[in-house]
């Protein structure tokens, strides 16, 4: 989960980081009490939960007070990146000589955390990469400050400025671990005419499954775990989710939604984009999915086929998982079924293909004749299936 | 032969008396596995399915014969768990569990390196040796895992557990079978990955051929295509890449980080165009991996 900007500067501040002096403004009617602490100029930054705001034009300068409450109000009624603005966070523009980048993130392919510092920061550090340093250390024990000297000495820093970088990278790395942070970053980190890092912008990303144990998250900024998602919800996912909420059984429910004619009910994962190369590569294109697995109960599935089939384009569905033990392929039947009746259509031309290699398959079988639908099993690949379901749709 | 478990691998269960940890237990009996104790705190005395539980590993006769564990404790308890078997000097761990905190997983792991364990997982289905043992989830009841598997010389990892059975079972049927399966973890980060296990199968008299199920994201198709054309191929391998369609979905964009760390890679289309360079034989759809396979041997 990623955290507002204005949310990880307020934990780098409390952690001893340096950061410009700011306020968060929800209305323009705020902008003026804020002036009082925070004089011109300065620098209105939308809060909104992903990057690129500078390259997509959303940061707003002003130059005197004047303007503030003016730039706010136009701000806080646009869009950015497709997020509706509601919170701004205004703040001292700085001066500065030089931007750092620096941050602290997990190498995925070297299962260790990971340092980067570069004396090259901003909106492109990713381009200048020769100016890149890395350093790993280990989770076992305390960050030594030492790796901090080492690191910093590469970039020819003396003195002052030597030692606050380096303190600057022990208290990152030391809130990195104890936030459970997946990407801890500061870009740019600036080096002002008065010899001083301060942090122009930050982002932190908190592991999803680490927040339960992060109260504290929830007394600060309100988050509950899983309550914010950075990606843009639908409301017909939204109203997946629901449907999944509604009982804990079995996985069902992380829907996406596409622009072609087949709906699809598949297994989660691997299985999930081994389905769609295949209905891409046979020439289907899928309207929508969910992904299911586990036993998700007759209910769940039926409200699902119905939320699928009620998005308009869908023609038909497909029903395909992967080789399970402890799916039952009667459950599923049966709430597929309902489902499409209860839309209003007839089983057997509404579902293209039923492949569901699971538990309970006799029983499954059965219920699927009663309405015309052939049951396939471990008879038929995946990748089979795929093309069968393409084929009937477009009527071959 | 096999990698890393036969019918001599002596298994024990830590979190054996929860629901997955009880039908584990059974399904793996049923297939023959060694299963010769289990941990669940505070339940110690107990059996399940005649397997002895304990409070803890050291309570255990003969601690020293242990080949293996399996963890099933939920995420919460998962490091604490596996620093108990490492401590226990179990020098192979598989986590089951999902959604273990990326930080317990990398201290894990940083442990175990110190210790010389090998970990598999977390978020993985387990391992089998077909025909003699099975360390997990994978498979399900032993008759299912009898029909999908069978004893053979092509070695299979894979990065989606669902998929590891559907694989083998697409061999199996074509008459293939298989020396080890491992299902490796789903996670983005976990314990072993293709370029620590291909050492192993290329060890092994009895592993003819590799084959890879692998997805986007990460680097370990990367770092595995850049490992062949370092050390050279010793082990026909084939690849299944799944997830062409995903490349062509908008709105997938990596940070400044993970740009500076991985460097532009993690996508299919780059996957497959590496594995290709390195020699690593790359199957076009599903239905074409056994006869890939076969041609390989």
């Amino acid at each position: 989960m990623r955290l507002y900007e204005y949310e990880a500067k307020k934990i780098l501040g409390s952690a001893g980081i340096p950061i410009p002096k700011g306020d968060l403004v929800f209305s323009a009617d705020q902008v003026k009490e804020i002036l009082d602490r925070v004089k011109a100029p300065l620098v209105l930054k939308p809060q909104i939960p992903v990057g690129g705001r500078m390259k997509a034009g959303g940061i707003q300068f002003v130059d005197n007070s004047g303007e503030a409450g003016e730039k706010a109000k136009y701000l806080l009624n646009s869009s950015l990146r497709g997020y509706k603005i509601d919170r701004l966070l205004m703040e001292e523009k700085l001066e500065f000589e030089e931007e750092f980048y620096l941050a602290v993130t997990y190498d995925r392919s070297k299962k260790s955390p990971l340092i980067i510092l570069s004396s090259q920061g901003g909106i492109n550090v990713e381009e200048s990469s020769d100016e890149v340093i890395t350093v790993r250390f280990s989770l076992l024990s305390p960050f030594s400050k030492y790796k901090a000297h080492e690191l910093v000495s590469i970039l020819k820093l003396k003195g002052p400025l030597f030692l606050s970088l380096s303190d600057i990278i022990c208290r990152l790395t030391k809130l990195f671990y104890d936030y459970d942070a997946t990407l801890a970053e500061i870009n740019p980190l600036v080096r002002t005419a008065k010899e001083a890092f301060i942090a122009l912008d930050v982002h932190i990303d908190i592991d999803d499954d680490a927040l339960y144990r992060h109260p504290e998250l929830k007394d600060k900024f309100g988050i509950e775990n899983g309550e914010r998602r950075t990606s843009k919800v639908t409301p017909f996912e939204k109203e997946a989710a629901r449907i999944d909420g509604q009982d804990y059984r079995g996985v069902a429910g992380r829907l996406v939604e596409f622009e072609g004619d087949l709906g699809l009910l598949i297994g989660g994962g691997g299985a999930s984009l081994t389905v769609f190369d295949a209905v891409a590569r046979y020439g289907g294109s899928p309207a929508d999915y969910c992904e299911i697995g586990g036993n998700p109960s007759v209910k769940k599935l039926k409200d699902l086929t119905k939320l699928i089939l009620s998005k308009p384009g869908v023609k038909k569905i497909a029903v395909i998982m992967n080789i399970t033990s402890n799916s039952r392929v009667d459950l599923i039947a049966r709430g597929i079924i309902k489902g499409v009746i209860e839309s209003g259509y007839i089983p057997h031309e509404k579902i293209a293909l039923f492949r569901v290699p699971g538990a309970w398959e006799k029983e499954g079988t059965k219920i699927l004749k009663k309405y015309g639908v052939k049951y396939y099993g471990r008879d038929i690949s995946i990748d089979q299936a795929a093309e069968k379901a393409v084929k009937i749709l477009q009527g071959n | 032969m096999s990698i890393l478990a036969d019918e001599t691998t002596n298994i024990i269960v830590q979190g054996i008396t929860g629901r997955e940890g009880t039908i584990l237990v059974r399904d793996s009996l049923d297939y023959g596995a060694r299963i010769v104790g289990g941990t669940s705190p505070g339940k110690g005395g107990r059996d399940i399915y005649g397997v002895p539980v304990y409070d803890c590993i050291r309570q255990m006769n003969n601690r020293d014969g242990i080949d293996a564990s399996i963890v099933v404790v939920p995420p919460a308890f998962v490091k604490d768990a596996v620093f108990e078997a490492i401590d226990n000097k179990i020098e192979l761990i598989i986590i089951v569990t999902e959604r273990v905190p990326r930080r317990d997983t990398v201290e894990i792991l940083c442990l175990a390196k110190e210790r010389g364990a090998r970990i598999i997982g977390p978020n993985s289905l387990g391992l089998i040796s077909p025909g003699k043992t099975k360390l997990g989830m994978i498979g399900g009841p032993a008759e299912d895992v009898r029909k999908a598997y069978q004893r053979g010389y092509v070695g299979i990892i894979s990065r989606s557990g669902g998929m590891t059975t559907e694989i083998a079972f697409s061999l199996t049927i074509k008459g293939i079978g298989q020396s080890t399966c491992i299902s490796i973890g789903g996670d983005p980060i976990v314990g072993s990955t293709f370029i620590d296990l291909l050492p192993l199968y290329e060890k092994d008299p009895c592993t003819k051929a590799l084959l890879l199920f692998c997805e986007p994201g990460g680097t370990m198709e990367e770092d595995l295509a850049e490992y062949v054309a370092k050390n050279g191929l010793q082990l026909p391998i084939i690849a299944f890449v799944a997830g062409r369609f995903a490349d062509k979905m908008p709105g997938v964009r990596f940070g400044h980080a993970a740009s500076i760390v991985e460097g532009g890679k993690g996508r299919t289309q780059e996957k497959i165009r590496r594995f290709k360079r390195s020699g690593i034989l790359v199957a076009k759809d599903f239905s074409e991996i056994p006869s890939l396979v076969r041609r390989n041997i």
